[in-house]
């Protein structure tokens, strides 16, 4: 067996006892996001026009949209950041920007108010 | 004739990712039989393509499994384009191979790390997944996820890599491509991971071909089967050439996977040279009717992807046979007649994913 | 890269004889894959072979017998399993029957009524 060789993993070893650590001492350190990073969706309430695309589009079914009372409402426990609503919204008022959500103890949805389309005459 | 007694294996393991559980039938410390059993895990997301539209479903599609996600929606894609008889851009059909093959890089990092791992070769396993954390933020940067990225999408890709990412991620493969060089040496001349791998579950290639192995598992046999030959989305321009090794043990399938990292770094390389300009997806109109069987070669081995549908916005069917499902029966073959100690580093070598299996 | 992909139907009577066929012709077990319709199964066996591959349909009726394949193709155990537990599909002789205990489930055939 000429393939053999012994220790050959002893030079990383030692060169890693001397090298920063790969990872980032989060949390004394932030956490670095990048400007791609799919945290949580926001919503320009005053650009929203409650057309319910999102809603319907939404494959977990987080989002309730209101047309009569004008609102829009995210489950944010349910929203698993695909970013279908965004993809669909026809005025680009949803928005996925970095930083996720933060831990809670109780479930509860977000509400946000938005304008509803004027009613027909 | 020796005692035979029954021990249980899994679904809690120290070795096992997921959970599988074996009852393995052993003479002394030898294993005669092994019967396995799964289900700890359904979701019958297979069920849920009647409920979803199909185009919301490639998001459930990609969730199916956190390592392979990246090609479960680039297999449901290409099924559902296929009968509506969709052409994706070039543009698109590039980026996807790109996050294709840097998903095949991960898979195989992750893979060998827990290879180490099984093995007791701590270090090496710290290493190996140091490495993957590189592709993992490369994924971050261009898709806005490390593990999901939702950007498949009926038609192309939603999200466009500019040239200064596509600069990032060759210069980062430069580095990953030297870093890889010592992980490499220690896997296939390293004295105690020989001693552990060389020789160990042999599955010879008519029992392979019998048994209806596939993927690297198939490869390390003998046969020189890649789905990715077939040329779906830009693998008709590149260069391929498959890997193969002729043992069947445990040390070829290390060694296959291994090359395989080289083969994907050298066709991401490729990708980015020959990326044409133009649009990354065309709108879709209509819905599909008919079925078609789509085959993708995932990091795991030849996955196949089923979808009929009925002329209305949600589908009848979709199948989604995995890699695993298929490598389930050699893994039992090659089970039979191996040391105790030897069990859960064999049933490591096929990649288990038992999400994929159930999903 | 030209390759055949292409789904035959076939009936229950050439049933087994189409597999033993393939098995003769090296042909690697694919997938099965077993979809509901109306009053009934349709069946598909995927069989590959080099690049090719080719689907066996067969349809059958709810409450009809398919022979298991099993002792052609020993690794068909899981998915016939899985069809038989999903779907209720009424699969005979089976080498390993896990006797709808494979996923470990509540509901007994979720998958054979629609919606």
């Amino acid at each position: 067996m000429d393939n053999v060789k012994f220790l050959t993993f002893a030079r990383t070893a030692i060169k890693n006892m001397f090298s920063k650590p790969a990872t980032v001492g989060y949390p004394y350190e932030p956490a670095k996001f990048t400007q791609r990073s799919r945290g949580h969706v926001e919503i320009a309430g005053d650009q929203c026009i409650c057309c319910g695309m999102c809603m319907r589009s939404c494959p977990p079914g987080a989002i309730l949209v209101d047309r009569k009372a004008g609102t829009w409402t995210i489950n944010r426990f349910d929203c698993v950041q695909c970013g279908s609503c965004v993809s669909v919204c026809p005025k680009k008022c949803l928005s996925i920007v970095p930083g996720y959500t933060s831990p809670q103890n109780h479930m509860e949805s977000e509400t946000f108010k938005a304008s509803p389309l004027p009613a027909k005459h | 004739m020796a005692k035979r007694s029954i021990v249980p294996f899994g679904p809690q393991h120290p070795v096992l990712p997921e959970p599988v559980h074996l009852d393995l039938v052993l003479e002394d410390e030898v294993v005669v039989e092994a019967i396995p059993s799964i289900g700890f895990i359904h979701r019958g997301l297979e069920k849920l393509v009647e409920k979803k539209d199909f185009k919301q479903y490639v998001y459930i599609a990609e969730r199916v499994c956190g390592i392979c996600s990246c090609g479960h929606g680039m297999g449901y894609c290409e099924a559902v384009e296929n009968v509506m008889g969709i052409q994706v851009p070039r543009r698109g059909a590039y980026l996807r191979t790109i996050w294709e093959e840097m998903s095949r890089v991960h898979s195989h990092l992750l893979w060998l790390g827990l290879l180490a791992d099984a093995m007791g070769f701590e270090s090496l396993f710290m290493e190996s997944w140091r490495l993957r954390e590189k592709i993992l933020d490369m994924f971050d940067a261009t898709t806005g996820g490390r593990i999901i990225f939702s950007v498949m999408c009926v038609g192309g890709v939603s999200k466009d890599m500019d040239s200064s990412m596509l600069k990032g991620i060759s210069d980062t493969i430069k580095t990953m491509e030297e870093e890889f060089v010592p992980i490499m040496e220690t896997f296939l001349r390293d004295y105690s991971v020989q001693a552990r791998l060389k020789g160990v579950g042999v599955l010879p290639l008519k029992q392979a071909r019998l048994l209806g192995a596939v993927g690297p598992m198939l490869r390390a046999s003998g046969e020189e089967y890649d789905c990715r030959r077939l040329g779906y989305e830009a693998y008709n321009d590149l260069d391929l050439q498959i890997i193969t090794s002729t043992e069947g043990d445990c040390y070829a399938r290390c060694e296959v996977r291994l090359k395989e990292i080289l083969q994907s770094f050298s066709l991401i390389r490729q990708a980015i040279d020959k990326i044409p300009q133009g649009d990354i997806n065309i709108p879709v109109k209509g819905n599909p009717s008919g079925e078609y069987f789509a085959r993708i070669e995932q990091p795991r081995g030849e996955a196949i992807y089923y979808i009929k549908g009925n002329g209305t916005k949600f589908l009848d069917r979709f199948r989604l046979r995995t890699p695993t499902t298929s490598n389930i029966p050699p893994m039992v073959e090659m089970l039979k007649g191996c040391q105790m100690a030897d069990v859960p580093l064999l049933i490591l070598t096929i990649d288990p994913c038992i999400s994929c299996t159930e999903r | 890269m030209e390759y055949i992909n292409e789904i035959r139907p076939i009936s229950m009577d050439e049933f087994l004889a189409q597999v033993i066929t393939m098995k003769m012709e090296d042909w690697r077990l694919a997938q099965i894959c077993a979809a509901r319709l109306e009053d009934g199964y349709e069946m598909s066996y995927s069989f590959c072979k080099d690049y090719n591959m080719v689907t066996l349909r067969l349809v059958v009726g709810t409450e009809d017998k398919i022979p298991s394949i099993t002792q052609i193709y020993s690794c068909a155990f899981i998915q016939e399993n899985e069809a038989s537990e999903l779907f209720g599909v009424k699969i005979e002789n089976l080498s390993m029957d896990y006797h709808r205990k494979l996923y470990r489930i509540d509901a007994e055939t979720p998958f054979k009524e629609k919606g």
